[in-house]
């Protein structure tokens, strides 16, 4: 059902119901709507299921050409920064997983990595819980830019993609549930280690899994590297070369696809990636093939990576298997262990603070209620994330609890870019090019 | 939260540490007790204990690492454009392996110019801007903190600019590091600081007829009781807090 009203402010709107497309041309025919301009303003989103998300996009056509293009963005907002100044550091963990819910151990080390810039014990760290943290990131790293290929196919009607696709992610979903207990939102790293060691037989499915994933991989590739539709639909397509990229702060995959070799774990290493043998991709072609080409290889990269992790884990000596800072002041005090009703505190650690040291409960419950006290100062650690650079600003005014955390999110930052991407281009591409930059809305709207 | 005098000990002699002791009683004092709790009676003991606040930190050169030579080739580039080092740079701070500049507002977008243009500092790339409140800190309660990349020369830099809360005015980034603009809206609609010259400075995440601005300090987080088998959680800021 058309209807016309005539506020004084926006001029003459029409709210069109569906399948009546007709109504509205001849009502505005009828009005005598400027003749001759064909411009048509419409609004993709908030709702629309090729955005990601609740991405909301305000088109200007003319005919299938996008004129103009504004990214609306805030319909997820969650106040996570905020609430997490209401909550000890070891409790903000639980709130900045669940950002970028595509990639949630990433939001945690980075993190992690501030407060333990700022605690000062960045160098503490048991060398098993870096291996750990290296191990879980590269296989988010993976299940991320799974999902990003499997819905830029679904986006372009191609079903087979997102099946395959979230078929293989979920290889990598059982993984994290085995080891943390959970297929997303982990809470797993925590600041000062991971929350427990990886549980046993963890070490043989991982090899399994590195073993079996360079066939599906290749099989997805087959698919997709050569086929005619695919190539048309994102050769050319969302042309952003470096300057822009520069220029509009963009990171990750979109700038490595235009030649740049900048990945912060080869060029600013942290938790000891310049250790570990891997290659960084790039593509130099700046469109949409040549970021799905990158996220292929880095993959590859990543399965690389978790291979070498694998092997450091297993020759770990048995004696040498803590994951937590040994700093009791900071540490967690309890180690997590399966009782009969679930996963818990282990009942070793209760028998004791409940039956044979006082000290030791007080230690407990302070270190968990109070949490510990973090030096005033404030950090900015980068990590690279399936994405692009996710930066946590860590301010500290020396309490137990964060005075400001601010999340860098490279989502947030990467769809600044669109409107440079799609305005002079076919309507029909900018769900390519909003796909190929892969924005994840928990992020940008923290 | 009460200020106190700090003792008067003029006629002490121009010992480092005596100096660093008055300068550390002259700080605000930013919690008393033991627990920093308010609402129930503290029964340690330690009720009149005063914890200050940490002085406003300005590190002394050396600063080690590449932070020197950055200082140098920074203040030869704002010669160029004929101003000192000292004119727009009030305090250099390095601490836990990074470095901040706080720069003066008035010359944040010279500062920036130098920092992104001139081929020996090379700061292609800005990560955006964190707004951070202080209250406490009067005359200079809100600031802008910028975070700087160069991926030519692999350093990074933070820039901070801090306003009075009566005066929330900074000068946009944005003809400098278009990807500001983005993180400007954010910061204004957060914090309340405003960006002059930014070409749309407009809520982001709020709604537009949003009142206030969330991140502040003075901005409740609001939340409501939480009953859970007979028991009565409160909101989280609420709740006991050890601060």
């Amino acid at each position: 059902m058309t209807s016309r009203t005539e506020p004084e402010t926006e001029g003459r709107v029409y709210n069109v119901g569906g399948q009546d497309w007709d109504e509205v041309v001849a009502a505005a025919d009828e009005a005598g709507d400027r003749p001759g301009d064909e411009r048509l303003i419409v609004n993709m989103g908030p709702q629309h299921p090729s955005t990601h998300g609740v991405l909301r996009l305000v088109l200007t056509l003319d005919a299938e050409t996008v004129t103009e293009l504004r990214p609306v963005i805030g319909y997820l907002h969650t106040g996570i920064e905020k609430n997490m100044e209401f909550r000890t550091w070891t409790q903000g963990v639980t709130f900045c997983t669940r950002m970028d819910y595509l990639s949630p151990l990433f939001n945690e080390t980075a993190f992690c990595l501030a407060t333990e810039q700022l605690l000062g014990i960045t160098d503490r760290i048991p060398e098993r819980a870096t291996v750990i943290r290296v191990l879980m990131m590269e296989l988010n790293r993976i299940s991320s830019h799974l999902m990003a290929i499997a819905t830029f196919g679904l986006e372009l009607g191609a079903t087979t993609v997102l099946l395959n696709g979230l078929r293989e992610r979920e290889k990598v979903l059982d993984l994290f549930e085995l080891i943390t207990g959970l297929r997303m939102n982990h809470a797993y790293i925590r600041p000062g280690g991971v929350s427990q060691d990886l549980p046993s037989g963890a070490i043989e499915r991982i090899r399994e899994f590195v073993g079996l994933m360079p066939a599906l991989l290749g099989d997805m590739r087959k698919l997709l590297d050569a086929n005619p539709v695919y190539l048309a639909r994102t050769k050319n397509i969302a042309y952003l070369d470096l300057a822009g990229c520069m220029t509009l702060g963009v990171t990750g995959p979109v700038l490595r696809s235009t030649g740049l070799p900048w990945d912060l774990r080869k060029s600013q290493p942290y938790c000891g990636y310049e250790t570990y043998e891997f290659d960084v991709p790039v593509q130099d072609t700046c469109d949409a093939y040549g970021r799905y080409l990158v996220r292929m290889d880095e993959m590859d990269q990543s399965l690389r990576i978790i291979a070498q992790c694998a092997d450091r884990l297993a020759g770990h000596r048995q004696a040498d298997n803590r994951v937590m800072v040994a700093d009791a002041k900071i540490g967690w005090p309890a180690q997590l262990a399966l009782g009969p009703d679930g996963l818990g505190n282990s009942p070793d650690h209760i028998k004791h603070i409940m039956g044979q040291s006082m000290e030791a409960l007080i230690h407990h419950f302070k270190l968990v209620t109070e949490g510990f006290r973090v030096p005033a100062g404030q950090v900015y650690a980068a990590i690279e994330s399936p994405r692009g650079e996710l930066g946590c600003h860590a301010v500290s005014d020396g309490g137990t609890r964060p005075y400001r955390i601010h999340f860098r999110d490279p989502s947030f930052t990467n769809l600044q870019a669109l409107p440079a991407m799609c305005e002079g281009g076919m309507v029909a591409d900018v769900i390519a090019a909003v796909a190929s930059t892969d924005p994840v809305m928990g992020g940008v709207d923290r | 939260m009460t200020s106190e005098q700090p003792p008067d000990q003029a006629a002490a002699p121009a010992d480092e540490a005596a100096v660093a002791g008055r300068e550390r009683l002259s700080e605000q004092v930013a919690r008393t007790g033991m627990f920093g709790t308010e609402t129930t009676g503290d029964t340690s003991g330690y009720g009149g204990l005063m914890i200050r606040r940490p002085p406003a930190l300005s590190s002394p050169r050396p600063y080690g690492s590449y932070f020197d030579d950055l200082a140098d080739e920074l203040g030869t580039s704002l010669e160029q454009a004929g101003l000192a080092f000292g004119d727009a740079i009030e305090r250099v701070v390095a601490d836990r392996g990074e470095l901040t500049f706080h720069v003066r507002r008035e010359h944040l977008t010279t500062v920036a110019g130098r920092l992104r243009d001139d081929p020996a500092l090379a700061f292609e790339l800005c990560t955006g801007v964190s707004g951070v409140h202080y209250p406490a800190d009067s005359g200079r309660e809100l600031h802008a903190v910028y975070h700087l990349v160069s991926l030519t020369r692999n350093r990074r830099l933070r820039l901070e600019v801090s306003v009075p809360d009566s005066d929330p005015h900074v000068p946009t980034m944005v003809r400098v590091y278009p990807t500001c603009d983005w993180h400007e809206r954010e910061t204004w609609d957060f914090f309340g600081l405003i960006f002059d010259g930014h070409p749309a400075l407009t809520r982001i995440e709020m709604p537009d007829d949003w009142k206030g601005h969330p991140q502040r300090k003075d901005y409740p987080l609001g939340g409501i009781p939480v009953e859970y088998r007979g028991a009565t959680v409160p909101p989280p800021d609420e709740r006991r807090a050890y601060e």
